[in-house]
Formats: structure tokens, sequence, C-alpha cells
């Protein structure tokens, strides 16, 4: 199935709003999902589950937020921090995010600043293109 | 003792639907303040009856191994009033289930006519929270608890009726 990039970003933002309740014009490109659309941890479940049923496509959790399973290894985070080793395990599991600036303070507080909504436009895109 | 506000269930698919029922009576008191002379069912009551049946379904579906709390309320839209000798049927359906947690899409009727629309998400709460422990007792409902043979009466009874007819 051939959608652009918009009609992608336009089916996020619907299962954003209905996930979240928040109103469309919150759901810009750059916002991130927890710090400004108030998203919790059981949102992103509720999501992943939306994203599937919107796409037709299977969203594995850890691919989409594979933060958590990274934050309980000692290799990758040391003192609140995410060491090299850490930044390149991570660029690995999330190509469909800019870190650019994490990679400058990789602060695990700050991690959640890279959920946001051009992260999963971005994923879902890849997800689309390979099938 | 834990606290059921649905009544009986009269059909059980595993991991995929139940029906159960639930009688409004005005014995119930909080009938009598809301409201004084117009006693309907509580909305939020009716949210509890649907989480009870949609997350014994979950439960179950899991063979009651897992620790199954509501954890979000995806929809819940009205749109007639319960009053004192209605049954309500409430209907759930498992939406996704993975390790972590499950959502339903459920309704409720009440002869037929649509009363609400309820759509909830539930935590297994023992995968999530990263390993924190919780306490057993407060998840007394296995799959041995009279309580949920007791619900599940005319169900069973009626497939040992099939399997005795076939």
């Amino acid at each position: 199935m051939a959608m652009s990039r918009d009609e992608i970003l336009q089916h996020v933002q619907e299962v954003l709003l209905d996930a979240l309740g928040v109103d469309d014009n919150e759901v810009t490109i750059e916002a991130t999902l927890m710090g400004d659309l108030g998203a919790e941890s059981i949102d992103f479940l509720d999501i992943v589950f939306r994203l599937e049923k919107a796409f037709a496509i299977k969203v594995p959790r850890e691919e989409l937020f594979p933060a958590e399973s990274l934050m309980n290894n000692p290799e990758f985070v040391k003192n609140g921090k995410f060491t090299e080793t850490g930044l390149t395990e991570l660029r690995e599991k999330v190509p469909h995010t800019d870190l650019s600036a994490f990679e400058k303070d990789p602060d695990i507080n700050k991690l959640g600043d890279l959920f946001t909504v051009a992260a999963i436009v971005n994923y879902v895109e890849s997800k689309l293109n390979a099938t | 003792m834990r606290w059921i506000w649905i009544d009986k269930f009269v059909e059980f698919h595993s991991g995929r639907r139940a029906v159960a029922l639930k009688n409004v009576t005005l014995a119930e008191e909080h009938l009598h303040d809301h409201f004084p002379g117009f006693p309907v069912m509580p909305e939020t009551l009716m949210i509890e009856a649907m989480a009870q049946t949609a997350g014994i379904l979950v439960g179950e579906a899991k063979k009651f191994q897992e620790k199954v709390i509501l954890a979000k309320i995806k929809k819940a839209v009205f749109f007639d009033y319960a009053r004192p000798g209605d049954t309500i049927e409430l209907d759930a359906t498992i939406e996704s289930i993975v390790s972590e947690a499950a959502s339903t899409k459920g309704k409720i009727t009440c002869a037929g006519k649509l009363v609400a629309e309820i759509d909830l998400m539930f935590s297994h709460i023992d995968q999530n929270l990263g390993g924190k422990e919780f306490p057993a007792e407060n998840f007394v409902f296995g799959s041995n608890t009279s309580v949920f043979d007791s619900l599940l009466r005319d169900v069973l009874a009626g497939t040992k009726q099939e399997s005795e007819a076939n």
C-alpha cells in the first residue's frame, strides 16, 4: 500500500488524538509524546495497538519504544547517562529517531524527548516501505 | 472478599468475547441518592461492570496467571439510562492482547437497546513497572475460585449439556 508521508502523518495524528485525547493543533510533527502530549506508559501500548490497526502492520513494542530494555543494562547506562556503547546500541535500535540533540547530553531523563510524532511517522514509513 | 458487580456470564469464549448480565435493583442504596425520585445506575458503575466483565475475560485468557488491572478508559459514551428492574447486558471483546497488556471493546445494552459503549485497557502489572512486586492477595480471582464458577454457572451448564448430547 503506497502512502505518502503526509497521509501517514494524518493517520498518526488521528491515532494520537484518539489515544491521548489532545487537540489536533497540539499534534505537530515535532511534538514530544510525553512532554508535549502528556503520554504515560500505558498510552504507549494503546498507541502501538492503534497503529497496528490503522496501518495493518505488526508493531513489536521494543522496536518502536525500545528505551526501557536499554536503560536496565549497566553497560549502556552509567550514572544516569548513556555510554558510548549505549548510544551506539540506541542508534541501531531507533533508526527512525533523530538523536543529534540527545547525543550532546545523553541524560536518561531526556530520553522521553526522543519519542516525537516525527519518530512515529518515520517508523511507520519504514515499516510500510519494507512490506 | 472481592466486590463482584456483575451477576453472571451468559457467554464466555476464552480469549475472545464474554457476555455478562447485571440486574439493577432499587435495593442498591446509592440509587436512592442518584437521584432522589429518579433512580438511575451511575455511569461510573457501568464502567465498573464492564471493567469486571472485560477484566475477567482478559484474566482468563492467560489462565489467571497475570495480575490484571484497569489501566485506561479509552472510551465511555452513554446513550441511555439503566433503571431499577432493568437487566443490562455487558458484551466485551478482546481487541489486542500481548504479554504486558490488553485492550477491549465493549457494549452495554438493555432489552436490545444500546446503553453505552466502553473501551478499556488492562495492564498485566507484573510485566510492567520495572519488576516491582505486588502482593498476591489483592488479586484473589484465580481460576479455581468458587466465585468464578458461580459467575459462569450458566455457561458451564450449557457446555455440560452440549457434551452430554454428543
